[in-house]
């Protein structure tokens, strides 16, 4: 029997009464409730109606109706346009939403980034979900509270200023026995209420949100309701997507970058098992089979003929960063000048020089990319974790020249997505291959397919100069940035997207791409900032493609800038913590309180791990294990960290273990301590595994890092000992009933290279200057300072 | 016809025996625990336990397959949650999920193993499975506090 398998949480909305569908009617129908669907029929019978309908209407963010709906049983199911990757953002927005409604936590529900059933809210990017998108959610459900006391107002014929609201119900305040239940009021009932907004970030009603002090739901530390079902196995994933009459595709990628595809030999797979058909457009290939192993089988046994290209599509990994360094820019940004820079670096007592390098780091996702497209009806549904369903949904659209209405994307549970991922590629695929089959095709990425293939983050070099007075102040810094950005990939742009390259499809204008400047909060009276871009020599069909990694140029920045501050603080001979605090109470900067925030988290940080205050290095140190700590901060939009980590280098071996983590960080009001603790924690170790392991490593043809041997990532025993998240809330009014709420996806991300390198270095006297600190690199400068 | 035990019950499927068991799992019996991560046999996303013994489903032979094999369905008894699954919850050890088939089973055939597992032996235990969410910290917890271990707060404030 095969069964169409549903989110849990849409599953769950559709059996309490709420089905996609009838809603979609539901909203469209005027005032009357068209709800017979779901409440009649068994949910298999319901969800098979569901798949089959269409056209699929984008939800109205204007109307109150597309965001929360009162069931009968008197609970309620918030629809969100954004996605979780992980980090536990649907307990956050439940909370939020929660909280404003007036309705207990565990009587609700959310529905998540499904384009025809949750209105467009982008889906996820930027960390910013709880900081920006997380506001119209509260205000929309404000309204919801607002509304139902209007109706309480009449029902209980009491002004609403007699009335007081208490988890989904609404009594007299004067006479607690007249008193009536959300559902009574509109379970199974539109509110018909409408919204303003020019955008939906603006989505308003008349209502205003709840003051920090009011607040009860946000600040507690819920568990994720996710979890439960992903410990006891009961959640279905995208990877569990199956409709009626499913098939299997796999991939089969060029043997040497740029190659061009010049036959094909059916007869090597044509007997195989299950064979069903070899599908190729351009230089895209793909085989498909009844069965997955088939399928997987197939990719691999079939022959075909490729033509090597003429020119290498890339330099070895090994001379990327010269290849980066004679390269002419292709973009280049307009220098970002303070003060006298020139005149500054004349006058300076001191000019310390120093280069930095970090390869192209990958997402390599846990779970390859995947996604399954069903073409009935003649539509397509994606069953997907693309983090920006919408996009997908849009791009697809454009992709196969069908009306958007005909196209949806269900976005389902996956592997975590901290950016513009293959996610992407293969929803485009999986749609492709079910319009070309006429029946739904799954594709799954391989292993070797998915870590080589993949979005990378940009490699970047850095030059940088400063100048010190004769008080080892930083008067002047030059900052010089490149980065192999050409041609950055968007998100699911039809266009860009693999198969399409691979189809020979071309925009009219390649992207730029971008390379950064910091993130500065320091008192620097002098500097002039530069970013380049160049490219490499093939900007198409390559697996050294660019697109957004988690702070898409957060991690590589910070690693040079902040590890420069620390060369200053060392050759000012001041203790690197302190320098980095004078310069920042100096600092004009302060847009939302970040200068007092950055103190504090600095401190707070500080004060956990028992900073001991002294210049790097440490005092030298006998014996096979050198110990030392090191700091570097930074911030992200309004969110600051502080993150101070203490090494063990081997100086037999080069090993590196980062014994411990202290990380400070404040993002506001937090919704969740739990929660944000959690992002925050696992976010720090992520940064560690791009520290301590990521490379993308290649040869001229092709990617050499395949897989978890060849492209090893953190592993439990890199885990340190002991981490401390420290949130801090370092608002100068800290109980402010306005108190913002910022984001805690990427910034902990950001400053770990930076800081596990000052950590080496105060334990070593040995500055590392290339990422990641792999135990043969560390070695090796160990072994050049004579300190091995 | 490969016939196999699953979470105590057999089954028949009519496929090539040498199949991946991860295959046969998911797609013939509908198991969403073990899941694709590598094929390899080197990230653990796919891990069943046959006979007590944590397995690689992904390079594990379908028709080799003939002990007892339980997956994370399987994990939990009469209703109730094993108490690693408990333990996951407890420590909130999980980011998106994915990989933690992989982690709870593979610490559930190390607990059977050593019921009391020093933090060396947890972390050598585990070694092979991986997480790019980076729950390890968290799952290390999970495990000691399954094993009525003390957990060190060490959240921060
Ligand atoms: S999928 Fe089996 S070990 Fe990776
Ligand atoms: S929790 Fe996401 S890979 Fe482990």
């Amino acid at each position: 029997m095969t069964l169409l398998r549903f989110p849990k949480a849409i599953e769950d909305a559709l059996q309490a009464g709420d089905l996609s569908q009838s809603r979609r009617g539901f909203l469209g129908a005027s005032g009357a409730l068209v709800f017979s669907l779901a409440i009649s029929a068994p949910a298999g019978k319901a969800l098979a109606q569901v798949a089959a309908a269409g056209p699929y209407v984008d939800p109205d963010f204007r109307q109150l109706d597309t965001w929360i709906v009162i069931h009968p049983d008197n609970t309620a199911t918030f629809f969100v346009g954004k996605t979780d990757g992980g980090q536990g953002t649907g307990t956050a927005f439940r909370q939020m939403m929660s909280d404003e409604l007036d309705i207990a936590f565990d009587k609700t529900r959310v529905v998540m980034g499904t384009t025809d059933v949750t209105p467009d809210q982008g889906g996820s990017g930027g960390s910013d979900a709880i900081e920006t998108d997380g506001w119209p959610m509260r205000r929309v459900a404000a309204e919801a509270r607002r509304a139902l006391l209007d109706l309480a107002s009449k029902r209980l014929d009491t002004p609403v200023a007699g009335l007081v609201v208490r988890d989904g119900a609404i009594s007299v305040t004067a006479d607690p026995t007249k008193s009536v239940t959300y559902a009574e009021l509109v379970g199974g009932k539109r509110f018909d209420v409408a919204l303003t907004g020019r955008n939906i970030n603006d989505t308003t009603g008349v209502a205003t949100v709840k003051r920090v002090e009011e607040l009860r739901v946000v600040g507690q530390s819920l568990p994720r309701y996710d979890i439960p079902p992903k410990v006891d196995g009961s959640q279905t994933w995208a990877v569990d997507a199956k409709r009626p009459g499913m098939v299997h595709a796999r991939n089969v990628k060029p043997p040497m970058v740029g190659a061009k595809l010049r036959s094909i030999d059916q007869s090597s797979v044509s007997s195989l098992p299950g064979f069903i058909k070899v599908v190729s457009a351009g230089n895209y290939v793909a085989v498909v089979c009844e069965r997955e192993e088939q399928a997987i089988r197939a990719a691999r046994q079939l022959k075909a003929v490729w033509e090597p290209p003429v020119t290498a599509p890339f330099p070895t990994s090994e001379k990327l960063f010269d290849y980066m360094r004679a390269a002419t820019p292709t973009s280049a940004s307009a220098p970002e000048v303070k003060g006298d820079p020139d005149a500054a670096f004349a006058r300076a007592s001191r000019v310390i020089e120093a280069e930095f390098e970090v390869p192209f780091q990958g997402h390599t996702a846990i779970g390859p990319a995947h996604a399954m497209a069903d073409p009935s009806d003649g539509q397509i549904t994606i069953y997907s974790n693309d983090m920006k369903s919408y996009g997908l949904r849009n791009g697809v659209a454009e992709f196969l020249k069908m009306p958007r209405e005909r196209v949806r994307v269900v976005y389902m549970e996956g592997p975590q997505v901290y950016g513009r991922t293959a996610a992407d590629d293969v929803g485009f695929e999986a749609a492709f291959l079910a319009r070309e089959l006429g029946r739904p095709v799954r594709v799954q990425w391989m292993r070797d397919e998915e870590t080589a293939w993949d979005t990378k983050g940009p490699a970047y070099t850095f030059k940088l100069r400063g100048g010190l007075d004769a008080q080892g102040r930083l008067v002047a810094l030059d900052y010089v940035a490149r980065a192999v950005d050409y041609n950055h990939l968007g998100y699911n742009v039809p266009d860009t997207v693999l198969i399409a390259q691979l189809m020979g499809r071309r925009p009219e204008k390649p992207p730029a791409g971008n390379a950064e400047t910091p993130a500065v909060m320091y008192a620097i009276p002098n500097s002039r900032m530069r970013a380049e871009v160049v490219s490499l020599p093939l900007a198409w069909e390559t697996p050294l493609r660019t697109g957004n990694l988690r702070d898409p140029n957060g991690p590589q920045v910070t690693f040079a800038f902040e590890s420069f501050i620390d060369e200053l603080a060392q050759a000012a001979g001041a203790d690197p913590l302190q320098f980095r605090l004078d310069m920042i109470a100096a600092s004009p900067e302060d847009a939302a309180f970040r200068r007092a925030r950055s103190l504090a988290t600095i401190r707070a940080a500080a004060e956990t791990y028992g900073w001991d205050k002294r210049p790097s290095p440490r005092p030298r140190q006998n014996g096979p294990v050198l110990t030392g700590r090191g700091i570097a901060y930074t911030y992200r939009s309004n969110t600051v960290v502080a993150m101070i980590a203490e090494v063990e280098v081997n100086r037999d071996t080069g090993h590196v273990f980062v014994k411990r983590l202290v990380v400070g960080h404040d993002c506001g009001l937090v919704i969740n301590p739990a929660g944000a603790r959690s992002a925050v924690e696992c976010g720090s170790l992520h940064g560690l595994s791009r520290a301590l392991w990521e490379e993308v490593q290649f040869d001229t043809q092709k990617v050499t890092s395949v897989n978890w041997v060849s492209h090893p990532s953190l592993r439990h025993s890199d885990t340190p000992e002991k981490i401390d998240v420290v949130l801090v809330n370092g608002d100068p009014n800290p109980k402010r009933s306005d108190l913002p709420h910022y984001g805690a996806g990427e910034t902990s991300h950001k400053p770990v290279i930076a800081a596990v390198a000052n950590a080496i270095y105060d334990a070593t006297g040995v500055r590392l200057r290339r990422a990641p600190f792999r135990k043969e690199r560390v070695l090796a400068a160990l072994k050049a300072a004579g300190r091995a | 016809m490969v016939s196999l035990r699953v979470n105590g019950a057999t089954h028949e499927v009519d496929v090539d025996p040498a199949t991946p068991l991860l295959y046969v799992l998911r797609n013939d019996l509908r198991l969403s625990g073990p899941r694709f991560g590598c094929g390899l046999g080197q990230c653990g996303t796919c891990t069943v336990i046959i006979d007590g013994v944590a397995a690689r489903s992904c390079i594990v032979n379908v028709g080799r397959a003939s002990g007892e094999i339980t997956t994370l369905e399987g994990l939990s008894k009469d209703g109730a949650l094993d108490p690693l699954q408990q333990a996951w919850i407890d420590e909130q050890a999980v980011q998106c999920g994915y990989c933690q088939n992989g982690q709870i089973m593979t610490a559930r055939a190390l607990l059977n193993k050593n019921p009391n597992p020093t933090d060396a032996e947890i972390r050598q235990g585990m070694e092979g499975v991986l997480c790019r969410c980076m729950t390890y910290y968290r799952v290390q917890a999970a495990i000691k506090r399954a094993a009525g271990r003390p957990v060190t707060p060490s959240r921060g404030a």
